[in-house]
């Protein structure tokens, strides 16, 4: 697995003050500054401290590297600091954690400032990488070498040598930059090696590092150019870097520490900022002037020191690229940013004021221990004084320390000893090297290169493909990953296992899934009158766990162990494995999914179920009338008509059809097929609805085609010069139940609405949307339903099998929270399309409405889950109603519709049994027969924990916590649920670490392979709009989204949760480009990129882009003459712009929702929403960024461990 | 000086007025004593052709309580330009337009054959007349095949002005919007939840925007129909298409069910939209029912077919759970109505009754009709339903909506109370007595509807005290003031004045009794009876009845004490037992054999009536066809059912035709086929043609011999019985088999009581 390398890095730390032999120690310093960096990163992030990083931070963006050079040297001295303080860090990051947080969400520059620190220590992230690719490849984390990586301990060391020579480097830059900032001779002294290094070195790739630090970390780097790929998996040599920053930094070592402790008190408190900036203040007077020392060390030493200036600057960003991969590409944008304003960005963000903070306190904490003091006082001279010489010395030493640490960090002993304490102060002061951190990219494709054979079933607790994979399934015997994902494949035996690991076990069951053409759907099996066979006891369907014996007369059941006698009629002789002889040609035996023909038993009343009806509800107010909708809805259906579900596409849909328009009163519409003309029938009376008719109402499509028409193209004359503004909702939701009750079938209604009802009627609401209780205790209740009228409508519904979707065309609140009550429990979806303007969306709504209707879908379904002994379903997350504990009832149910199951012990599995789980849906289907799905799917069990760790889906895992959470703001605070979900995964992170994986430094994050995106999406669960509100976001979006991601499936909150970005530089056919991460330090100015969230996509176009794209893709070669208003691309005849288009069809045809298409210009307005879907930033609302909200788990995992 | 009968007749003729005492007697105490009080039938409408259209308005007595009307029999002083008010002896100015008047030149209202006249008023806007169809959809096809057909050809004789509405009902309730291009439109409500106006207002959006009124002189031309009543000129296609649409109500009735049919909540909209629309304007709606209400307010069954509808008998033993409610529903609706003036007519078509027992104060109050048939595809109901629409020869509809009959006394009498199509307004004054009867305690009602028919019967109470003579030659004056909306639009005033002698009772007897109207008398002692049969038990009535006829006897009758051979009537009473015995007889009294919206019905008829329709109802008429000459009426007696004869009987609700036995087997034999026996076939026809002209309203059924001779059989006096048979030998008429007591019986009986000193 990969062990994140910070433990490593904490230890060498730890080590470095022990055994603090500079040389040793700078190198050590290096990786471990590395790692440490991105785990004071984080912290700094998060908490106070980031301010001085902060500003380190927003340069970032545009030119981290530089920053994060600079602060990497802080980081450095930080590093020597630490291994003083590393106590003291640990003690105070803990507290701070939480506060952090806050800090982090509320101080941007905080978290930037991290961020800077983290580039500088990038090495850490290799380290981190190192250590993930070291878990992946040993199971345990000790023998990190992955599979891919090599020998990990041997690597290691080499390769942290590189490393370590490499991230000294650039802290010996840093310092002298510091240096140069503060006392302009430090620079001199370290210019002038930088310098000298440059001159040297600057030709490698390294160049931009050389420049900034430079010399040292050329040369190292040159002793290992790999660096840059090293860099990024280095984590098998992590250990190796690691230590060598720890080593480097040795000499700085204590500074180091000292230096991370600071970091964590900041996190801690607020203090540490202000202390570092105090210090800052103090020397920096420089802030701007420290900074540009550092930062610009690189590019203002052109200035300063005209002979590394100059080479540097360029040499800067090339050179920090150089070191990592990931920065490579901030160097590009950082450079500039640095060159251009650095000093402003620097000004502005606090950070560097930090990063200066950082630099002294490094030399004073170390010492003192106590960072805020410790940085105050000590640092500025310590710092001063010592960082030079501790960067020399680092780097000096680096390159020794290096080979020297590889040898420590294989052996750990630095890093056993120094590990705790360090691990986390070094962590939170360098900066995290984003390619160094787990990269879903790189997992998804990971992935994707993995399967190529189609995915058989019949292996128990074998986890699937992700479901980013394309890949064929073959069922044999258990159900295919597309009805059912589980997060853990293996689960615990014990529910004591299970608590303590804290993984969540669930199961996403999407019972109607749609097969690829490839694969079969489900075959349907009939036991004739008797009705499908069944478990006398637990009444478990007939499926391949049952065991049959004595000869084949009785079976025993899988779930209970019931014995069961074996009806006549099914009776079949067993051959000599004791498998019935039949058990191929039924697929009740063989499969892990298909159906059952029900009898008159199941059906409700005991009665067979009339064919279903589809009624459509129209709102037709003043709004509805003037966006446009009712007009565009009325011409849909004439042709939509034509394309009612059916299941043999030959043969004519019997779904019958009704209309209704509603303002303050309801009109009905007698379209019988006798009748010359409509004739519409108004019902005023709405506070008691009623059907006024029966016959004409629900009507066959064919017969009475002509009316029907003649009645939509009357619809939108009628109300065209309506004036009417008011509209009821609860009774139109009461007359199409009222219908289906009269006409005693199932239905569907589609209720298309603008706006909230404030016409006296029942379920008449009122505008609450108040601003004010966002954040505060009472903000739950705007999620919860305003007035209890529609849960007791729901549950009617429910009874008569009526599920209702919502089309919602909003121009201001319509209270989704209440509205929605009703299709989120009858199974229903809602829709929302705010500002609708027919021009626009129209395309977006008539292709959500297209597929709604024509879905297969099942009606009147019950859901019930069985499994065998030892677990159960205890809860049930997902767009239904239940009215016990086991049912789940659904009015409607299409093949969209997912349902999380969450199963808790109650008792032992046995890992020889595994545990088997049977969810079996009753539902009528759209042709009015009753019908039995029934998944079965079997897991193992495990009673080592490393077992359950390694056959998790960390997809289905975020899919649950992000339900889990979105139902828990019902009831509690929303920062309350967040905290939950932080802990909750902290601990499983935690459960890991201590009893999984190797034994390392306590300040070495390691995170299961199967787990190692968990953090990323688990920030991304965490900011999405629903927990972390933008200022701009409504609250109907966010209601609206939470009912949304209630019925999602793994794949759609995957895409959700974690958008893919595609760069369209080049396009193949056949294949798609590989995606980005969702970072703006990954787009390219001169790159278009399409963005896809399941819900938007959005074409960004860099401001520079090439021409030759812009004509293939616009038809125009100038940027400015860009519409972005327009919502699709003009269909040109080149091969870019059919196969861009292709791929925009076939990212829609994926998704269950319409994505309109939005061409986002860079530095245009519309990027502000854009950039809101780059998740691994840090978000306008407060969320933080992936880099630091690694950090910060990581922290809550150590004061797990601790 | 002509005789009595002749008098009334003329008075009959000239004013519509028939009183039971053609001279009063001068005290209160000598009136009690005569039995039957002083009264009158008035028939506000009575068809004058020969009146002249006057075209101003009446001129009033100045005095504020009094507002008499300027009459024949005020003292005109035409130096002074002054006349005196006959009925408060105030003296009043003649308004400056009167200034011409003089002894030659007088204005009709004081010309003495004007006793009654009719003023047109030429202010206010003329309203058109509304017609609101509620037809009820839960009926077989064919009915209801019948029943569009009659409504689309109503369209034909409604004029092209009138505004017109249509609501069916079922299950649920459907107002019509009219005109509308393309769809046809409707409000629906649910048939079992009442509205009050206000909320109907609301629900059918006919809320007034509250903006419009401050918009000056506009908004005062409000628009005289909407979107539910429209002119029939402008929507006449529509709505033929739309009544030809119409379909049976579409919900399944389940087996053994009744179907739900909303008819009070129907009702009550009706009511309601008219409320709101046209307040205090004519109007009329039309109900057409094809069963009685089963669900919601005025429910009258539930829809269970094994539990039947009400009888008599689950009414004595207060098992009618239905009724009481339903009554009140229909109450409070027919108050409505009638307030605005509103008429509520129902057109009951069904085997079944329709629950015309609850609903019949809907009818009674607003003066609307009530037609009771089997069937919407009968002639009955087709032939009844055109003639709402007859006309009359000046080509105006005989009908007039909101109208308010006043009443102004002398000071000697006062009016006690109205009974007939009417309500109360509640007006007091110096004429009402303090003893009510009927509908008392005011000097104005209100009738909705009018027809040349319509027969109000008014009961006075003479209040002169007994040591307060009245001068020689002192008469009382009635006069009656009837204003109301033409079916022209126009608002008219009819007033009709008359005037009786005083005479003293204690010397003047013989003029008294000579001046009595028997037939008057009966009615209004027969309005009087079936009012308390309404009100009171049955058997309290008859008892009443017979004690108020046994008094008239002993007082009127010529007779020694306690020698019942003795008793002698004069002619003017001669006739009044009999009609008692027949009126004890008739189904406004007895409820056996009837169901109660029978009784309802025949009562409802009753009550408005004229005279003579009033008198065939009480005492059938019977009318023998033979070879033996021409036809000639016979007495309604079994005696006089004979084998060779063709007996035509009018009872005003049906007509019947009854083949006597010879007869009947001459038929049977197709002797009417033969050519040599063509003065057959004539005589069979006779009855026929005989029937075909008489046109009362409604039209009567027709029944040819057979089981239907029982309607026959029941009518006759049953002179005759499986009793006596014997006795009166075999030589004529038919034996009734029966235990009624015949009319030999019971005025042997009375005469024996009225001489009773004992009683």
């Amino acid at each position: 697995m990969n062990v994140n390398q910070h433990t490593p890095m904490a230890p060498p730390y730890g080590q470095p003050q022990p055994g603090y032999s500079h040389p040793g120690y700078a190198p050590l310093d290096g990786g471990y500054s590395g790692p440490y960096a991105p785990y004071n990163g984080p912290a700094s992030a998060y908490q106070p401290g980031a301010p001085a990083q902060g500003p380190t931070r927003g340069p970032p963006t545009s030119g981290p590297p530089p920053v994060s050079a600079p602060q990497a040297y802080n980081q450095y001295s930080q590093g020597n600091m630490q291994n003083g303080p590393p106590p003291m860090t640990q003690a105070p990051p803990r507290p701070a954690v939480s506060q952090p947080y806050n800090q982090g969400a509320v101080n941007l520059s905080g978290p930037h400032s991290g961020y800077p620190q983290q580039y500088g220590p990038q090495p850490t992230m290799h380290q981190v990488t190192n250590q993930m690719t070291g878990m992946q490849i040993t199971s345990g984390p000790p023998t990190p070498a992955g599979p891919g990586y090599v020998a990990p301990r041997s690597s290691q060391p080499s390769i942290s040598t590189p490393y370590s020579t490499a991230p000294p480097p650039t802290y010996t830059q840093a310092p002298p930059l510091t240096s140069s900032a503060a006392p302009q001779q430090p620079h001199p002294s370290g210019p002038a090696t930088s310098q000298q290094y440059y001159g040297g070195p600057p030709p490698p790739a390294q160049q931009p590092f050389s420049s900034s630090l430079p010399p040292t970390s050329q040369q190292q780097f040159s002793s290992g150019p790999p660096p840059p790929s090293q860099q990024t998996f280095p984590p098998s040599s992590f250990s190796g870097p690691v230590p060598p920053p720890s080593q480097a930094p040795a000499p700085p070592v204590s500074q180091p520490q000292q230096s991370f402790p600071p970091t964590q008190p900041p996190f801690s408190s607020a203090p540490p900022p202000v202390g570092q900036p105090a210090f800052h203040s103090g020397p920096p007077p420089p802030v701007q002037g420290s900074f540009p020392p550092r930062a610009p060390a690189p590019s203002s030493q052109p200035g300063s020191f005209p002979p590394p200036g100059p080479p540097p600057t360029s040499t800067a960003s090339g050179q920090y690229p150089g070191p990592m991969p990931p920065q490579q590409q901030h160097p590009p944008s950082q450079p500039s940013p640095y060159h251009s304003g650095p000093p402003p960005l620097r000004a502005q963000m606090p950070p560097t004021s930090m990063a200066q903070s950082n630099h002294l306190p490094p030399g004073p904490p170390g010492p003192l221990g106590p960072p805020g003091p410790l940085q105050q006082a000590p640092p500025q001279p310590g710092m001063q004084g010592g960082y030079p010489p501790q960067q020399n010395g680092a780097f000096g030493q680096v390159r020794g320390p290096q080979p020297g640490y590889a040898g420590p960090y294989p052996g750990q002993p630095n890093y056993g000893t120094p590990a705790p304490a360090p691990a986390p102060a070094p962590a939170a002061q360098k900066r995290l090297d984003p390619d160094a951190i787990p990269s879903p990219i790189q997992v998804i494709e990971d992935d994707k290169a993995k399967s190529t054979e189609p995915f058989t079933t019949g292996v128990r607790g074998q986890a699937p493909p992700l479901v980013t994979t394309n890949f064929q399934v073959k069922d044999q015997g258990n159900s295919s990953p597309r009805f059912i994902r589980c997060t853990a494949y293996n689960m615990p035996c014990t529910a004591d296992m299970a608590k303590q690991s804290q993984v969540p076990m669930a199961a996403v069951i999407k019972p109607l899934a749609t097969l690829p053409p490839d694969e079969t759907p489900p075959y349907l099996v009939d036991h004739g009158e008797g009705g499908p066979i069944r478990c006398n006891r637990c009444k478990a369907y007939m499926c391949p766990y049952m065991q049959f014996i004595e000869g084949g007369r009785r079976f025993q059941c899988g779930f209970c162990s019931c014995v069961t006698e074996v009806p006549p009629h099914y009776f079949q002789h067993l051959d000599h494995t004791g498998k019935r002889m039949d058990c191929y040609d039924r697929p009740e035996l063989s499969l892990g999914s298909y159906e059952f023909l029900a009898t008159v038993d199941y059906c409700k009343n005991n009665k067979i179920p009339q064919p279903p009806a589809f009624i459509f509800l129209i709102d037709v107010s003043y709004n509805a009338v003037k966006s446009g909708m009712v007009h565009i809805v009325c011409q849909e259906l004439k042709t939509l008509l034509d394309h009612l579900p059916r299941e043999n596409p030959e043969m004519d849909s019997v779904v019958r059809v009704g209309f209704v328009t509603y303002n303050k009163v309801l009109h009905f519409y007698n379209v019988k097929s006798t009748m010359a003309q409509p004739q519409m029938l108004v019902v005023s009376d709405v506070s008691d609805m009623f059907v006024p008719l029966l016959d004409g109402f629900l009507v066959n499509v064919k017969e009475s085609r002509l009316v029907i028409e003649s009645l939509l193209d009357q619809i939108p004359e009628m109300f065209a010069d309506t004036r009417e503004t008011e509209t009821v909702f609860g009774p139109v939701i009461q007359a199409g139940l009222e219908a289906l009750k009269a006409a005693d079938c199932a239905g569907k209604l589609f209720v298309f609405h603008t706006s909230l009802p404030i016409a006296e009627a029942p379920g008449k609401l009122k505008n609450r949307e108040d601003k004010k209780l966002i954040g505060t205790d009472k903000e739950k209740s705007l999620f919860q339903p305003q007035v209890n009228f529609y849960n007791t409508l729901a549950k009617e519904c429910v009874a008569q099998g009526c599920c209702v979707d919502l089309f919602l065309f909003p121009s201001q609140y319509v209270d989704v929270a209440t509205l929605s009550v009703v299709p989120v429990s009858t199974g229903g979806s809602v829709y929302k399309y705010t500002y609708f303007q027919a021009q626009s969306d129209q395309e977006r709504f008539l292709n959500d409405l297209r597929r709604d209707v024509q879905n297969p879908v099942g009606f009147d379904a019950v859901m019930r889950v069985r499994t065998s002994t030892g677990i159960r379903a205890t809860d049930f997350f997902g767009s239904f109603f239940m009215s016990n504990t086991t049912d789940v009832e659904l009015a409607g149910l299409d093949c969209d519709k997912a349902i999380t199951v969450e199963f808790k012990h109650d008792d032992k599995l046995s890992e020889e049994t595994g545990a088997l789980m049977q969810c079996a849906v009753l539902y009528t289907s759209c042709s009015g027969q009753r019908r039995l799905r029934v998944h079965n799917m079997a897991v193992n069990c495990c009673s080592q924990l490393a077992d359950l760790y390694r056959n998790c889906e960390t997809d289905t895992i975020i899919n649950f916590f992000s339900k889990y959470a979105f139902r828990g703001i019902l009831n509690n605070p929303t920062k309350a649920v967040r905290e939950t979900l932080i802990n909750q995964c902290a601990q499983i992170l935690a459960c890991y670490r201590k009893n999984c994986a190797n034994p390392s430094s306590a300040g070495q994050l390691i995170l299961p392979e199967c787990m190692k995106l968990l953090p990323v999406y688990l920030n991304c669960v965490l900011k999405s709009d629903v927990l972390l509100p933008g200022a701009d976001v409504s609250l109907d979006d966010r209601a609206y989204l939470r009912q949304m991601i209630s019925c999602m499936d793994v794949a759609d909150s995957h895409v959700f949760f974690y958008p893919r970005l595609l760069p369209l530089m080049k396009l193949e056919s056949g294949s798609l480009p590989v995606a980005v991460r969702n970072s703006e330090e990954r787009l390219s100015k001169g790159g278009v990129y399409l963005l896809e969230t399941g819900l938007h996509l959005f074409l960004w176009v860099g401001a520079s882009v090439q021409q030759e794209l812009l004509v293939n893709i616009f038809g125009t070669p100038s940027f400015s003459q860009i519409d972005p208003s327009m919502t699709s691309l003009p269909e040109l005849d080149n091969p870019f712009s059919q196969r861009l288009r292709e791929i925009i069809d076939s990212f829609r045809a994926q998704r269950s929702r319409y994505m309109k298409l939005m061409v986002v210009k860079q530095e245009d307005r519309s990027e502000l929403i854009f950039r809101h879907f780059l998740v691994e930033d840090k978000s306008c609302s407060g969320g933080a960024s992936y880099v630091d909200f690694l950090c910060h788990m990581h922290k809550e995992i150590r004061q797990l461990l601790s | 000086m002509a005789t009595f009968p002749e008098y009334i007749a003329q008075n009959e003729e000239r004013d519509g007025v028939r009183f039971s005492w053609n001279v009063w007697p001068s005290s209160r105490l000598e009136a009690t004593r005569m039995v039957v009080p002083v009264a009158s039938l008035f028939t506000p409408l009575k068809e004058r052709p020969d009146l002249p259209p006057i075209q101003y308005e009446p001129v009033l007595c100045s005095r504020a309580t009094c507002r008499a009307v300027l009459n024949p029999l005020c003292q005109v002083d035409y130096r002074a330009k002054l006349w005196a008010c006959n009925f408060c002896y105030q003296r009043n100015q003649f308004p400056p337009s009167y200034a011409g008047i003089s002894e030659v030149n007088q204005p009709a209202e004081l010309l003495p054959q004007f006793s009654t006249i009719e003023y047109v008023v030429q202010r206010g806007p003329q309203m058109p007349l509304v017609f609101l169809y509620v037809v009820d959809t839960c009926m077989e096809d064919e009915d209801l095949q019948a029943l569009k057909e009659s409504l689309q050809m109503s369209l034909s004789l409604v004029p092209p002005t009138a505004l017109v509405g249509l609501i069916t009902f079922g299950r649920m309730v459907q107002v019509h919007e009219l005109g509308c291009e393309g769809i046809s439109k409707s409000y629906v409500f649910r048939g079992t939840k009442d509205l009050n106006a206000k909320q109907l207002q609301e629900m059918l959006g006919l809320t007034k925007p509250s903006a419009n009124q401050g918009r000056g002189p506009q908004s005062v031309q409000q628009p005289l129909s909407n979107r539910f009543l429209q002119p029939l000129q402008k929507i006449d296609m529509n709505l033929t298409e739309l009544l030809g649409e119409l379909q049976r109500d579409p919900w399944p009735v389940t087996q053994g069910k009744r179907p739900l049919r909303s008819l009070g909540v129907a009702m009550s909209i009706a009511v309601g939209l008219l409320e709101c629309t046209f307040a205090n304007t004519g109007a009329r709606i039309m109900a057409f029912l094809g069963g009685p209400a089963t669900q919601g307010p005025g429910m009258v069954v539930g829809d269970e077919l094994k539990t039947p509808i009400r009888s008599w008998h689950d009414i004595e033993k207060d098992n009618a759970k239905f009724m009481k409610k339903a009554t009140k529903h229909y109450e409070s609706l027919a108050n409505r109505a009638s307030s605005n003036g509103h008429v509520i007519d129902l057109y009951a078509c069904a085997l079944d009754q329709t629950g015309l027992l609850e609903m019949k104060c809907c009818a009674n109050y607003t003066g609307g009709y009530v037609v009771m048939a089997d069937s919407f595809n009968t002639s009955l109901f087709k032939q009844t339903f055109q003639r709402v629409f007859n006309k009359d020869v000046q080509g105006s509809f005989k009908m007039a909506f909101a109208a308010t009959l006043e009443v102004k006394t002398s000071r000697e009498i006062k009016v006690s109370g109205a009974i007939g199509p009417c309500v109360s307004l509640n007006a007091k004054g110096p004429c009402v007595s303090e003893n009510e009867i009927g509908t008392g305690g005011t000097c104005q009602w209100k009738i909705c509807a009018l027809d040349p028919s319509s027969t109000l019967a008014l009961y006075f109470e003479v209040v002169n005290q007994h040591n307060a003579p009245i001068p020689q030659g002192g008469r009382g004056a009635i006069q009656f003031v009837t204003q109301y909306q033409h079916s022209s639009g126009q608002k008219r005033i009819r007033v009709t004045t008359t005037a009786r002698n005083w005479a003293d009772a204690q010397t003047q007897i013989q003029n008294i009794a000579a001046s009595f109207d028997q037939e008057a008398a009966a009615i209004l002692m027969a309005r009087l009876a079936v009012y308390r049969a309404e009100t009171e038990e049955g058997p309290d009535v008859l008892r009443w009845l017979d004690r108020q006829l046994i008094r008239l006897c002993q007082k009127f009758g010529d007779y020694h004490k306690d020698d019942p051979n003795s008793f002698r009537f004069s002619e003017t009473f001669s006739l009044y037992p009999q009609f008692m015995f027949h009126l004890r007889r008739s189904p406004f009294l007895q409820v056996f054999n009837n169901s109660p919206d029978e009784s309802s019905y025949y009562r409802h008829q009753f009550n408005r009536q004229d005279l003579t329709q009033a008198l065939i109802m009480v005492q059938p008429l019977l009318y023998a066809y033979s070879f033996n000459g021409p036809p000639e009426p016979v007495l309604l007696d079994s005696s006089s059912i004979l084998p060779d004869r063709i007996l035509l009987m009018d009872t005003f609700f049906q007509i019947l035709i009854y083949h006597g036995e010879t007869v009947a087997q001459w038929r049977k034999a197709g002797y009417q086929e033969m050519s040599e026996y063509e003065n057959f076939k004539h005589l069979l026809q006779a009855p026929d043609d005989a029937r075909s002209c008489c046109t009362p309203f409604p039209m009567p059924r027709t029944e040819h011999g057979g089981s239907q001779a029982r309607f026959l059989l029941s009518k006759v006096n049953p002179s005759q019985t499986h009793n006596n048979m014997f006795s009166w030998g075999q030589e004529s008429g038919a034996p009734i088999l029966t235990d009624d007591v015949s009319l030999q019986v019971f005025m042997d009986h009375l005469k024996k009581l009225a001489v009773s000193s004992a009683a």
